[in-house]
């Protein structure tokens, strides 16, 4: 139906001619900022609403003094429903300390929060297709629970900032009770926040893949980018790291790149180096963490990326 | 009255601190806005910023960020 709406105002409304480059290009940018924006909106509410039972406090209850491995399994799950504001990364990370969270689950906590975010993962779904969508997640998950266990593994919490440790709450926070009708004002807020943040991107974004996708030959990036390039996937994540823009400015782009021959392992590995390693984020965590530890996080993270991105060359 | 915003400085915070004082004044009560930064303070209250405190007692936290009314409704609730 939407794709009927779309070739509709393309060709009978715009009146543009059957198979020309620009109309390709425009119907593809209809078609696509319609679907995004709807399933935006509907995940994002949804979402909103499971979030709404996940308040940080709960998670750094039920991830207390957990073992390794299976705590850094459940802070993966947990940090893909527990919402925060990245201001409020110290805190948390003070807090989750403090309630005696190993270092190496709080990673694992911290890396899949960004990484597998609904914004991504409805624009990986709209573009891509569920199968995608779902490599994205379990292999996010992975980096987040398997970078976590090194960490917690290496035993480096003298590497964080001594004043963590001295800080005493001595008193479990209080979570302000909501009624449904709250968590659905909640989640129609928190929809309309997050629409307002990215939308922009999102039609810049999908105007440039929209371009790409009818301008750029096929194949222009196989041989550079394809599978038979082994510097691709390293590449890729190196543009990535340093790059940060949301996941909303980026995944458009990268599709209209996958279509014209970019393997799927280095869009995988280019997406989670954007997502999952920021600048921003940094300089936050250095708060807390001392050079060695952040660079031992952020070195982890990069090796992990890159393996992924290789694995899924080769299995894909 | 005493109305606290919690939060490390981030534009959110900024938000919630305006939020509050527009509602303060809207409302027409003798209040007292501070902004607190120090994560020590904040860590009495809450570890989900940008947050509210009000008389002490925790009326909100965290994102989304609630509305002008809801604010007024949190302060009002705060005032007996």
């Amino acid at each position: 139906m939407l794709q009927k709406f779309a070739e509709h105002l393309t060709y009978t409304i715009l009146t543009l001619e059957h198979g020309s480059r620009l109309a390709d290009v425009i119907e593809f940018f209809i078609y696509d900022t319609i679907k995004i924006f709807l399933l935006l909106t509907i995940i994002i509410f949804a979402v909103s609403i499971i979030r709404s039972y996940f308040p940080p406090e709960k998670t750094k209850r039920i991830l207390s003094h957990k073992k390794e491995f299976i705590g850094n399994i459940l802070a993966a799950l947990l940090g893909i429903v527990t919402p925060f504001c990245s201001c409020s990364a110290v805190p948390l990370f003070i807090g989750f300390m403090e309630a005696g969270v190993p270092l190496g689950v709080t990673f694992s906590f911290l890396i899949s929060s960004p990484m597998v975010n609904e914004v991504a993962v409805v624009l990986l779904f709209g573009l891509f297709g569920w199968k995608v969508t779902a490599i994205y997640i379990g292999a996010g998950l992975f980096v987040a629970i398997f970078g976590g266990f090194i960490i917690g593994k290496l035993k480096l919490e003298k590497w964080v900032e001594e004043y963590v440790y001295k800080i005493h709450s001595e008193h479990s926070y209080e979570i302000i009770k909501q009624t449904f009708k709250e968590r659905l004002q909640y989640a129609k807020d928190n929809t309309i926040d997050i629409l307002k943040r990215v939308w922009l991107f999102i039609i810049i974004a999908i105007g440039i893949g929209g371009f790409i996708h009818g301008y750029v030959p096929e194949d222009f990036l196989s041989y550079y980018a394809g599978k038979g390039n082994p510097l691709a996937v390293p590449v890729a994540v190196a543009i990535g790291v340093p790059l940060y823009a949301n996941a909303a400015g980026v995944i458009p782009i990268v599709y209209a790149l996958m279509e014209k021959g970019m393997s799927m392992g280095t869009v995988l590995a280019f997406m989670m180096a954007v997502t999952a390693l920021s600048l921003p984020e940094m300089i936050i965590l250095r708060k807390v963490l001392k050079v060695p530890l952040l660079g031992v996080f952020v070195g982890i993270m990069t090796v992990t990326i890159i393996a992924v991105g290789y694995l899924f060359n080769a299995i894909l | 009255m005493e109305i606290k915003v919690l939060g490390p400085g981030c534009p959110n915070c900024h938000k919630m601190e305006e939020l509050t004082t527009k509602a303060v004044k809207e409302l027409g009560i003798d209040a007292k806005v501070d902004k607190i930064t120090d994560i020590k303070e904040i860590m009495k209250y809450t570890m989900s910023t940008p947050a509210l405190v009000i008389n002490g007692k925790l009326k909100h936290s965290g994102k989304p960020l609630p509305s002008l009314e809801k604010v007024k409704e949190l302060i009002q609730q705060e005032k007996t």
